[in-house]
């Protein structure tokens, strides 16, 4: 009995020193952030930007009026994508569930389609809300379609209930981006997902949505715990079940709307992040849920940080990168690790 | 408590199946019928239903009408063959991966063999700035590069299928993200092109692609049922079945092989049409509730969605013809969403 406690105790504390590490590893990426660009700054300077601010600077004004707004994009756009997806997979138990395969992303993509096609908006700060709107209706729509018949929302139903609508909305997109050029101009570089000329007004729209998301979904740990024993077990257990389901999916719509509202649709993290992060906490949502939130934006930041120097004087948008460095190291590791299974 | 086995009742449950399986297979290939005449009847040049007939069996008659036989054994006929194929193959290459993946979601177009042939399509047209048969070429080696390179990736002492997955996933980003890089890069034009090919369509159907497809399926489809018998064993576990000397790995990869082979020529023919893959499967298990596999009915099911969703493209906005692809996503959703919602008073979903 002691020697199991002391076990137990030994792993926590080799998680939380992982957790540290992982934070001392996202500032470092973040101060990367702030230096790097089309315009390379040395470290001194962003530090004396950020603690003795100089109007007169060029390079002050850089890092305080685009690098500093987009860092804080990608620390928030990663943690939240991070957290979404481990609380999908843990609220459906399915490996391959992410907000783009629950509609979340289709959903902001047809808002943000029509919202040019029809009302003609150009606007990265109109499309915000756009986004935000469209993915939190079609998570509604879908988790009502899937609460409906007799057993209600079960893993399953969530996830062909995704699909489906996932469908329909990609349909009502092919068509019209197929009849409208100037959208599918407009839309084709939204699509892709990046962090490029986001200020901080959108930093302040989304900031709010993003804080509630995160607190909610960090406080969810121990339904999704009970969750992946199965349903039986844990409605054996006292689990409420459906409120547990709703609650990590509010969650999880909050946190990928707003991800998606302030960066465009970034498919790949939410997807595989919660998978590299299981690979080393082991089954138990208390851990996973932090580390991912911790190992997303080091992707997302790293990825655009490469992307802003790899194709000088263009960038390469962040979503595409991340899938260009994360899915190898994705695959090395499903093939170097057994990855537990859901 | 005894352990003695009602013989009877077994018996009868076994009937009941069977006659459910026959009952969904004469339901389905009914609506098939009903839905082909359709394709027949309907479009702008008006033909009487005697005049379609008698061109329908023109070669054996030898009855000859320039006109209509143009329309009907030209226009219409090649073009609601196709669709039944073309539609049945993407049915047999999900439910194959479906089955042996154990997972709904599994279909090749999620786990990155339809962004395989569309990255390689997207490469020809853009990069490449090649059009018409290339692109067929293009889309199927992408298809089965990727296919091979997924499961070399998984395989390590053999395959499992969570790897299978995963990995697949991750190919399928990698690929996506290729698409995307290529569109921000491209030119309108040829960003519209490319999106009009990942859209799948049977617009620009020729004869020779249902000749191909259906010549490909009539390997591929004995070779499929040959390696079923194999499945029975597999899914009491991998050890089980090796114990009880089922050809496991060998049985895995001829079936992923098959299914490869579905979906990379039905892409090739057709473009990576959307969501028949994927809604097929889940559709026809729903409808047999339990009831056995579905392998067959799951190829009616695509043959009827995509048949169907062509009717719509063709004659729903009268000026414009759609891609086969905008219809086939909501056409399969609303009969998935209808049997999800259904599903609750028969209590199950597969």
């Amino acid at each position: 009995m002691a020697e199991a406690q002391s076990h137990h105790r030994q792993k926590a504390a080799r998680l939380i020193a992982g957790l540290l590490m992982l934070g001392a590893a996202l500032l470092a990426i973040a101060m990367l952030s702030l230096a790097t660009g089309a315009r390379a700054i040395p470290l001194e300077t962003v530090w004396a930007a950020l603690t003795a601010y100089d109007p007169n600077s060029t390079e002050h004004r850089i890092i305080w009026d685009l690098r500093l707004p987009r860092t804080i994009v990608g620390l928030l756009v990663g943690a939240a994508l991070g957290l979404s997806g481990a609380v999908l997979q843990g609220a459906t138990r399915n490996p391959l569930a992410d907000p783009s395969i629950l509609g979340i992303n289709a959903g902001a993509a047809l808002a943000v389609v029509l919202g040019v096609a029809v009302l003609g908006m150009t606007q990265l700060s109109l499309y915000v809300w756009l986004a935000f709107i469209g993915s939190g209706v079609t998570m509604l729509v879908v988790y009502s379609v899937a609460s409906l018949g007799r057993e209600g929302a079960t893993p399953v139903k969530l996830a062909l209930a995704g699909a489906a609508i996932t469908a329909v909305l990609q349909s009502i997109i092919n068509g019209i981006l197929l009849t409208s050029p100037r959208t599918l101009d407009e839309v084709r570089f939204w699509q892709v997902g990046s962090l490029s000329g986001r200020d901080i007004d959108i930093v302040l729209q989304v900031a709010p949505f993003l804080a509630i998301g995160m607190v909610l979904a960090l406080g969810s740990a121990r339904m999704l715990d009970g969750l992946s024993m199965g349903d039986d077990v844990a409605r054996a257990l006292g689990q409420r079940i459906g409120l547990s389901r709703g609650l990590a999916g509010l969650a999880a719509v909050i946190l990928a709307g707003g991800a998606t509202a302030a960066a465009g649709p970034i498919a790949f993290v939410g997807l595989t992040v919660p998978h590299v992060a299981r690979a080393i906490t082991g089954p138990g949502y208390r851990w996973i849920l932090p580390y991912s939130m911790l190992m997303a934006p080091i992707l997302l930041l790293g990825a655009d940080v490469i992307g802003r120097v790899i194709a000088p004087p263009g960038e390469v948008q962040v979503g595409i990168v991340t899938a260009f460095i994360g899915a190898p190291f994705f695959i090395a590791l499903v093939r170097r690790r057994k990855l537990a299974a859901l | 408590m005894t352990h003695v086995i009602d013989a009877a009742r077994i018996a009868a449950v076994r009937q009941a199946a069977a006659t459910r399986r026959q009952v969904v297979v004469a339901g389905l290939v009914a609506a098939l019928c009903v839905a082909f005449a359709l394709a027949m009847y309907l479009g702008d040049y008006p033909v009487a239903v005697p005049g379609i007939i008698q061109s329908l069996f023109s070669p054996f008659t030898g009855l000859v009408d320039r006109g209509v036989d143009f329309i009907v054994l030209q226009v219409r006929l090649p073009r609601a063959v196709l669709a039944v194929l073309s539609g049945a193959s993407f049915a047999l290459a999900g439910i194959i991966f479906q089955t042996l993946l154990r997972n709904p979601l599994a279909s090749p177009d999620i786990i990155g063999i339809a962004h395989g042939a569309s990255a390689a399509a997207v490469f020809v047209i853009i990069v490449l700035g090649w059009s018409g048969l290339a692109v067929s070429f293009g889309a199927f080696a992408g298809a089965v590069l990727t296919a091979l390179a997924i499961y070399l990736l998984a395989w390590r002492n053999g395959v499992t299928a969570f790897r299978v997955v995963l990995i697949g996933i991750g190919m399928a980003a990698m690929l996506a993200a290729v698409i995307s890089y290529l569109f921000t890069r491209a030119r309108l034009n040829e960003v519209q092109e490319a999106m009009a090919w990942l859209v799948g369509s049977l617009n620009a159907s020729r004869p020779g692609d249902s000749i191909v497809l259906g010549g490909a399926m009539l390997v591929l489809v004995p070779l499929m049922v040959a390696l079923l018998r194999g499945l029975d064993a597999m899914e009491l576990g991998d050890d089980t079945a090796k114990s009880l000397g089922a050809r496991v790995e060998f049985t895995r990869l001829g079936l992923m092989l098959v299914a490869v082979g579905f979906a990379a020529f039905a892409t090739a023919a057709v473009g990576p049409v959307g969501f028949v893959a994927f809604v097929s499967g889940p559709l026809a298990r729903t409808l047999l509730n339990g009831a056995g596999r579905g392998f067959l009915q799951a190829a009616l099911v695509g043959a009827l969605v995509m048949l169907v969703s062509d009717l719509i493209a063709q004659h729903l906005l009268p000026a414009v013809q759609l891609p086969v692809g905008v219809v086939t996503g909501a056409c399969g959703a609303v009969f998935l969403l209808w049997l999800l919602m259904a599903s609750g008073r028969s209590g199950r979903v597969n």
